[in-house]
């Protein structure tokens, strides 16, 4: 499999070299195929490159401008590789794009789920203050299982991720996103196992929980307990809010998977009711038994369109709520960083007026540590200012990302409720001409 | 600074009633003919059905609304206006049972005000209406009476005596139960053609005071007077002759037809099943056997449809069931969003927030709308399948009347090979005695007596005879009753199902197209 797709990919880019050369002919005719506005259509322009991907045919009626730079991918066509516990999905990962350091107008490659993990994990690193998208969920357990549901499931959401970091004005820049969209197979396991293992925290990270351990321990010592906190009323607001939101959400994701299920079984309890009064009206043998079965087969009709609804249910009602607590957990983590800076900033604040003190002090006694205390302090006070920095574009990013993101996740949510009635409002119209098929022939047998 | 949800997320009526009515007290209320559940159907008001038995001639069944009413409004197929009767069960009371009073205080027992309306004639004519107060073992001892009189009949089945419910359920909720139970028992009694003229069920209605029903025919000294002869019917031989006497004397021609009791006529028990063994085990065949192919077409016919009904009540049941948890979920799932929209619009900053707050509500309501419409469903759907374990419980009748049948089969099976053993015995002692130069004084007197016998037990099979004809005749004009009843209720209760579920389904389909249309700016088609 991977062989064919080495061939693909080969051909794809010889193919992709000699259009660099006629490029700007070549992004005329293959901006067409994505019409895709940055901004607030980002969701939209996800789902319509998957339908145009899937139907097959490239080209959609509307284009943007062809000065307009895009970039946007598609994960593609999982396949289940390797034996028992060691097995896993692999994706296609599609890029189309005109951004100049990116390598053609296409590229493909084959990346797996501890690729997007190892991504999210670097912009998570690299870019402080944004919300980064949020990433399916590890699970051990269904991964046995690999049901074609999970699977689908996951690539859905696999791709949602990557095509909003594409579509984010600052990640999209980002390297190591090129890296991923980009990189040979082999750069990219390398990269990938430098992660993994179970202290998947660099020394500098361990280095850091140290530090953060010793510093809570004296100030425990020293007898201040209430570790710093920034004293924002704003900004307390705004964190009870998403503790708060997450709570819900995950109320309402709990019952929409539940309401999925609800659909499954009185789906299969319609079929079972309609096989048993089947048998019935095979028995009777007259207009009654005809009746009987008419009203067996209707039912079996109508479990299968229950099935159907109930997976509508989960891809597009479900799924999309579990995204948005997703969502919501990712901001937590950028709330944790947040306060991490701004304790950094504090300690660094501290540490600097002591070692300023002690540089006074050094001065006036005319000491020969003077030089070494200068230095050291000039060092403290860069690395002070470093963190300031660092804290105050955490504070600006998570201001302009919030808007953002409240943005966005009403026209998630208006999607996913728009076409969670579109499937209830399917299914009922259904139900109801099923069964009002089959008045007229119930009519015909209690008049004879 | 989480504090966990204040209202927990089970449906309890009055809270989530309360949130719900927050979200739609101001939408127009879509529902003007909203039929409230236990609006006219109520199973307390007896006065429903039978009043006027032509109105449901007016019925249309265009609304679904009209549906949940159907099958209370199916009058029986013969009787006209005038010719009803009616029954009602109230108004239960404890009373103190005087008679056994070892205990100080003694036992007590419920009884029931039974009224009754009715034009019959033996009535008293049109518009006599009465009522008397019976327990429950009024009630057994007339269910009693009728399996003895009216044997090969589809006898509706009396209530049950005491299922272990009684013991776990409140006094009061039992109580309850059993008015129901024994309201409805009394209704079907006063469907049947034959059964509602009975002598029983006019006493049961009418005698004030006790009881004036036998418990059984059977009496009780009559066990003794068995019992003591048993010994010697049992030794045969030389006891044989007094045993003719002893049975003749003993023996009611009458109560011959009638099934072996328990009390009486161990003999006669003993006999019976040492002839159906012989039936099943013996080689050779019984000489009467039955011979109406016919019937037992139908009968076969019709167990197999009791098979196949049992299945479908019972997915009928899942089906309720489940049907219930989608309604429950979608409630719960409604409720959420309430929650949620709450939350927003309290703590929005952002003009988006204020728009998903919006879109949020309309999820809610609509969801909270259709949870309501499954409930109610789901009590209308309920109403319609219950044709089917009443059914059930006919087919029990059904079985009742077929074992009639079979037992007095039996008892002229067993009376036919009394008469043939009895004639081959007489045919030896008479070849014995031929032999013997002069006669044989105690041989003739044996063979006297032998023949004695034969006259009495000739008698009783005729007598058994003719039962077995009669319940032959009552069995197959039962059965093209309930077959013409079955087609008319099965088909209107299909149609009761179908028209409710269509019915239903096409207002939750307007509740969601309303919530379609609602987010339809955030279609994909549009824009």
């Amino acid at each position: 499999m991977t062989m064919v797709d080495r061939c693909l990919v080969s051909w794809a880019s010889t193919l992709t070299l000699f259009l660099l050369i006629s490029q700007p002919l070549f992004i005329i005719l293959l901006l067409p195929l994505w019409r895709c506005n940055l901004h607030v259509d980002n969701n939209l322009c996800v789902m319509e490159q998957q339908r145009t991907l899937s139907s097959g045919s490239s080209l959609s009626p509307r284009s943007p401008s062809p000065s307009q730079p895009f970039l946007s991918v598609s994960v593609t066509d999982p396949v289940k590789l390797g034996n028992g516990v060691q097995a896993y999905i692999s994706y296609r990962v599609i890029t189309k794009t005109n951004f100049p350091e990116y390598q053609g107008p296409e590229k493909i490659v084959i990346r797996r789920y501890s690729d997007f993990v190892w991504l999210r994990d670097r912009l998570f690193e690299k870019y402080k203050g944004i919300f980064i998208p949020p990433i399916p969920e590890k699970s051990a357990v269904e991964k046995f299982r690999f049901s074609a549901e999970f699977i689908e499931m996951r690539r859905q959401a696999l791709d949602i991720f990557v095509n909003r970091i594409a579509s984010h004005h600052e990640l999209q820049q980002s390297d190591d996103l090129r890296t991923f969209l980009q990189a040979e197979e082999e750069t990219m396991e390398r990269l990938r196992s430098q992660e993994t293992g179970i202290f998947k925290k660099k020394p500098s990270d361990l280095m850091q929980i140290f530090k953060d351990v010793q510093s809570k321990v004296s100030d425990v010592v020293l007898g201040k307990e209430k570790p710093v906190e920034e004293c924002d009323p704003e900004y307390e607001k705004m964190k009870h809010y998403i503790f708060e939101l997450e709570n819900h959400l995950a109320e309402a994701q709990k019952h929409a998977y539940r309401l999925v299920k609800r659909h499954r079984e009185l789906g299969q309890s319609l079929s079972d009711f309609g096989k048993a009064v089947k048998l019935l009206g095979a028995s009777e043998g007259n207009a009654l038994g005809k009746a009987f079965s008419e009203l067996g087969m209707k039912s079996e009709i109508l479990s299968a369109k229950l099935q159907k609804e109930a997976h509508q249910l989960l891809m597009n009602f479900e799924e999309p709520l579990k995204d948005y607590v997703r969502a919501v957990q990712s901001i937590k983590a950028t709330i944790a960083e947040r306060a991490n800076a701004f304790r950094r900033q504090c300690e660094l604040a501290e540490t600097m007026k002591l070692k300023e003190i002690n540089l006074d002090k050094l001065t006036l006694i005319r000491s020969d540590k003077v030089v070494e205390a200068e230095h050291e302090y000039k060092e403290l006070k860069a690395e002070s200012e470093q963190a300031t920095k660092t804290f105050e574009t955490i504070v600006k990013l998570m201001n302009e990302e919030i808007g953002r993101f409240q943005e966005q996740k009403t026209l998630d949510m208006g999607i996913a409720f728009h076409e969670f009635a579109k499937g209830q409002a399917r299914l009922a119209n259904s139900i109801a001409d099923a069964w009002r098929s089959l008045l007229p022939k119930l009519e015909a047998c209690s008049s004879s | 600074m989480m504090n966990h949800e204040q209202q927990p997320p089970i449906l309890h009526a009055s809270q989530d009633d309360g949130m719900e009515s927050l979200i739609l007290n101001d939408d127009d209320d879509s529902f003007p003919d909203h039929p409230h559940p236990l609006g006219p159907q109520s199973p307390n008001s007896p006065f429903n059905s039978f009043l006027d038995p032509p109105s449901y001639a007016d019925a249309v069944f265009t609304s679904f609304d009209s549906n949940g009413h159907d099958q209370i409004l199916r009058t029986p197929a013969a009787p006209s206006p005038s010719d009803y009767l009616h029954i009602s069960v109230t108004d239960p009371l404890k009373e103190q049972d005087l008679a056994t009073s070892l205990v100080p205080g003694g036992t007590t027992f419920y009884t029931y005000l039974i009224t009754t309306r009715s034009n019959f004639p033996e009535f008293g004519g049109p518009g006599s209406e009465f009522a008397v107060r019976r327990r429950f073992r009024d009630v057994v001892t007339l269910s009693d009476r009728l399996s003895e009189t009216y044997r090969g009949y589809f006898i509706p089945v009396r209530p049950d005596k005491s299922t272990v419910e009684s013991q776990v359920m409140q006094k009061q909720e039992f109580v309850e139960q059993r008015r129901v139970a024994l309201e409805k028992y009394l209704r079907k009694l006063a469907l049947h053609p034959v059964i509602r003229k009975s002598e029983e069920l006019r006493l049961f209605l009418e005698a004030k005071g006790k009881l004036p029903l036998a418990k059984t025919t059977d009496v009780a000294s009559r066990m003794l007077d068995g019992a003591v002869k048993l010994p010697r019917q049992l030794l045969g031989g030389e006891g044989v002759a007094a045993a003719a006497a002893a049975a003749a004397a003993s023996v009611d021609l009458n109560e011959v037809a009638q099934p072996a009791r328990v009390g009486r006529d161990l003999l006669r028990i003993f006999k019976e099943l040492k002839q159906s063994v012989a039936n099943d085990w013996g080689g050779s065949k019984p000489l009467v056997v039955e011979k109406d192919k016919e019937f037992m077409e139908k009968k076969d016919k019709l167990m197999e449809f009791e098979q196949h009904l049992t299945t479908v009540s019972q997915q009928a049941e899942s089906l309720v069931k489940f049907q219930q948890d989608m309604g429950e979920t979608m409630g719960e799932l409604g409720l959420a969003f309430v929650k949620l929209t709450k939350f927003e619009t309290e703590e929005a900053l952002f003009e988006s927030q204020r728009v998903r707050a919006a879109d949020m509500r309309n999820v809610a309501t609509a969801a909270v709308k259709a949870s309501r419409l499954y409930r109610e469903l789901n009590t209308q759907t309920i109403k319609h399948l219950d044709k089917l374990h009443e059914y059930l419980g006919t087919m029990l009748a059904v079985n009742n009347a077929f074992s009639d049948r079979s037992s007095a089969l039996l008892t002229v099976q067993t009376l036919s090979s009394e008469l043939a053993s009895l004639h081959s015995r007489i045919e030896k002692l008479e070849v014995a005695s031929s032999k013997i130069f002069g006669g044989d004084k105690s041989r003739m007197r044996k063979v006297e007596d032998l023949k004695e016998a034969i006259r009495v037990t000739e008698n009783a099979k005729v007598c058994a005879d003719r039962e077995y004809e009669r319940i032959k005749e009552n069995n197959k004009s039962e059965l093209e009753r309930i077959e013409k009843e079955r087609h008319d209720d099965f088909i209107s209760m299909l149609r009761g199902f179908v028209v409710n579920q269509a019915g239903y389904a096409e207002k939750m389909a307007a509740v969601w197209e309303k919530l379609a249309e609602e987010t339809s700016a955030y279609s994909r088609d549009s824009s």
